[in-house]
């Protein structure tokens, strides 16, 4: 039996498990799709290094773990009080709380009095707005040849549901959190998150993770956002799992005319990351707006891959992705850029930075446009390295000491990203996590 | 208050500074002239302590400390205050923040209480009638796409913010207009203490005709050439560079 093989044999097994535990389910065409995509898991295979794709991150160590599942709702007793720990208060009035992968009724909190608004889990909306769901879960992803969503697909079982009809704004964010907090360990859990919004509407989203123990694990997730035409999204990603914790995610997001997107991505947890974003542009008059900021330090890999593509004329894409890499860290940022023959007079920007804190620490960067139309506008740069000598010897012919001044130039790096962020309460803790980082971190609150 | 003695200075291994000796004190406005080139800029580093300059032989010595030892930081907090001919943008940190830093980081080695947000904004703004600078450019990341002289006048904003004992200014003058060059000279002339000393680094003698130094040094290929009262800075003018060459 090959290498490949056995790699793939215990999702195969899982997969026949998880089925016997959905009885009838597994006869509906829901369950469908799910066959599909297991067919294609096990088609696609794991990567290896010599795939361009992975080039430069090593995911042996997740292929080769044995992970434990569960697919029945027993959550193991966490206490309030440890949830209250991790999860970022008076940030939503509606507040989506999952425990190694599934619903938690209890801590979750939904304020919404709109009922034709619906937020939710999956796994309980499934039968009331089936037809929803199964019109727009995997529409985009589909198409995209990942073997980890494949598998994600394969199980989907439990995740946020949000539909916004037409003509509709939620002021407050919906905030989306998963906690891993499994003693048994390593486990695995494939989140599956979707997000419908209609014409001219407005929403804000934010999914959280985090950990209770410092354990292994590994989170596949999947979100799918459909942006209405004219409709206005910003949806951001805080990624701040375990030490230990594997994390490959990807957030699909299918943009209708007018419509604008903001998609944050903020990966400071983990052991081995990988966040894509694949933004299709599918009309005219489009804006698509991704930032990213990974912080890593000790020996994280954290991977941002990201995928614009523009098909129609008159849309803008701004891209601004950096990294703080500190230790023996690694970073990796790969930026496609599609810009089809239809899109004249698309105006794509994309910036990727990273300081490096340390001598060991390291970056790979590949901006990848490819150009079909001819009257564009793309940008791209990249820029690798080091605290500004200038900069930092101006601080300290102020008075300010070297490591004060190191670390102020660090946190505006950061905070330039992070000032983007329409949502104050991740702002402040962001720059909590920030300051706690920092060696000086304290000193630099103080003023 | 300072005293150079026979100072060399070299940058990647190229000697710009080749036996600079000059006292300072307190009280005194020194004119440092010269043609580009000559040297002003790197002794105004190194006075400052930047590392990329290599002092490769003789001392600083400031208030009866050998500053050669000490901190970039330690010399600001000593009371040195370099108004950079090339002020450095530093996106992201706004300029009272940066500010409050400095000057608290000074008054704590100096044994005061450090200021809180309310005693440093009095501060301020006693300080930013004196040099007439807006309250906008210090809300704004320090210096980032400031114009040429708005930059120059922050320089001299920090100044007045940190009251120095020793004052370097490299080529404030350089860029400004007429009236900013006004301003600017109407604020050193304002912090003029019988306590602190300034040195006046500039190429043309325009500036001082506002300011008045005590005494003017020509600095030409790394050398004193020549010292004298504030005629010198006249004669200079008047025959040029390379009279003293
Ligand atoms: N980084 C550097 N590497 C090599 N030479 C330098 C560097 N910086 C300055 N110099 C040289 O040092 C000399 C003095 O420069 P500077 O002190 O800036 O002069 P000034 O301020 O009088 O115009 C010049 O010849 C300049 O080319
Ligand atoms: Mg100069």
């Amino acid at each position: 039996m090959n290498q490949s093989f056995e790699n793939i044999k215990q999702y195969i097994e899982q997969f026949e498990a998880f089925e016997k535990t959905l009885n009838g389910e597994s006869k509906t065409p829901f369950h469908e799709i799910r066959r599909g995509a297991i067919e294609q898991f096990s088609k696609l295979g794991f990567p290896t290094a010599k795939d361009e794709e992975w080039r430069f991150t090593n995911i042996q160590p997740i292929i080769k773990t044995k992970f434990k599942t569960h697919f029945n709702k027993k959550i193991e007793a966490v206490r309030k009080e440890q949830i209250e720990k991790v999860i970022i208060k008076g940030i939503a009035e509606t507040r989506l709380v999952f425990i190694n992968g599934y619903y938690s009724d209890e801590y979750s909190i939904n304020n919404i009095t709109n009922k034709d608004i619906k937020v939710g889990c999956l796994s309980e909306t499934l039968q009331n707005n089936f037809k929803l769901i199964r019109d727009n879960i995997a529409h985009i992803s589909k198409y995209d040849k990942n073997v980890f969503t494949s598998l994600n697909t394969s199980f989907i079982h439990d995740g946020a549901f949000i539909f916004v009809p037409d003509d509709t704004t939620i002021e407050e964010p919906i905030y989306i959190v998963y906690i891993s907090s499994e003693d048994q360990t390593p486990f695995i859990t494939h989140p599956r998150n979707l997000i419908i919004v209609g014409q001219h509407s407005k929403v804000s989203v934010v999914e959280h993770f985090v950990h209770l123990s410092d354990n292994i694990y590994f989170n596949n997730a999947v979100t799918e956002i459909a942006a209405g035409e004219n409709s206005i999204i910003e949806h951001t990603k805080l990624q701040s799992e375990s030490a230990k914790a594997y994390h490959i995610g990807t957030t699909y997001i299918h943009q209708s005319k007018g419509s604008k997107v903001t998609q944050n991505s903020i990966m400071i947890g983990g052991a081995i990351v990988r966040n894509n974003i694949i933004s299709i542009l599918e009309d005219e008059g489009i804006e698509c707006t991704l930032n990213g900021l990974s912080l890593a330090t000790g020996q994280q890999l954290i991977d941002n891959h990201t995928t614009i593509d523009h098909s129609k004329p008159h849309c803008a894409s701004h891209e601004l992705y950096k990294a703080i890499l500190d230790g023996k860290s690694k970073g990796v940022f790969n930026g496609k850029i599609y810009v089809r023959k239809d899109a004249q007079k698309t105006d794509a920007k994309q910036t990727n930075k990273t300081l490096l804190l340390s001598d060991e620490a390291a970056m790979d960067t590949k901006p990848q446009l490819e150009i079909f139309a001819d009257d564009v506008k793309c940008t791209h740069g990249a820029a690798i390295g080091y605290i500004d000598a200038d900069a930092l010897f101006y601080l300290r012919s102020r008075g300010i000491s070297e490591e004060i001044a190191r670390d102020l130039l660090t946190y505006a790096f950061a905070d330039d990203i992070i000032e983007k962020l329409c949502c104050e309460q991740i702002r402040e803790y962001l720059h909590r996590i920030l300051h706690s980082r920092l060696k000086q971190g304290r000193e630099l609150e103080k003023l | 208050m300072l005293e150079i003695k026979n100072l060399y200075a070299a940058i990647n291994g190229n000697e710009i500074l080749k036996g600079i000796n000059l006292k300072v004190n307190a009280g005194e406005l020194h004119a440092i002239m010269g043609p580009n080139g000559s040297g002003k800029s790197t002794l105004a580093h190194v006075l400052a302590g930047r590392d990329t300059y290599d002092v490769t032989e003789g001392e600083l010595i400031y208030n009866g400390k050998n500053l050669l030892e000490m901190q970039p930081e330690e010399r600001a907090r000593e009371g040195i205050f370099l108004a950079f001919q090339y002020p450095v943008e530093i996106p992201g940190v706004s300029n009272t923040y940066f500010l409050k830093a400095a000057l608290n980081s000074i008054r704590k080695h100096r044994g005061l209480e450090e200021f809180d947000a309310v005693e440093f904004l009095l501060h301020m703004k006693q300080k930013m009638k004196l040099v007439e600078i807006d309250q906008d450019l210090l809300n704004r990341p320090v210096n980032e796409g400031f114009s040429g002289g708005e930059k120059k006048r922050n320089e001299i904003f920090q100044m007045a913010v940190l009251e120095p004992k020793l004052a370097i200014l490299d080529e404030t003058d350089s860029g400004l207009d007429i009236d900013a060059l006004r301003i600017v000279a109407d604020g050193v002339n304002k912090l003029k203490r019988p306590d602190n000393a300034t040195i006046v680094v500039t190429h043309y003698q325009r500036l001082l005709n506002y300011i008045v130094p005590d005494f003017v040094h020509v600095l030409a290929d790394g050398q004193i050439v020549k010292s004298g009262g504030k005629e010198l800075a006249q004669e200079l003018e008047v025959r040029g560079y390379d009279w003293v060459r």
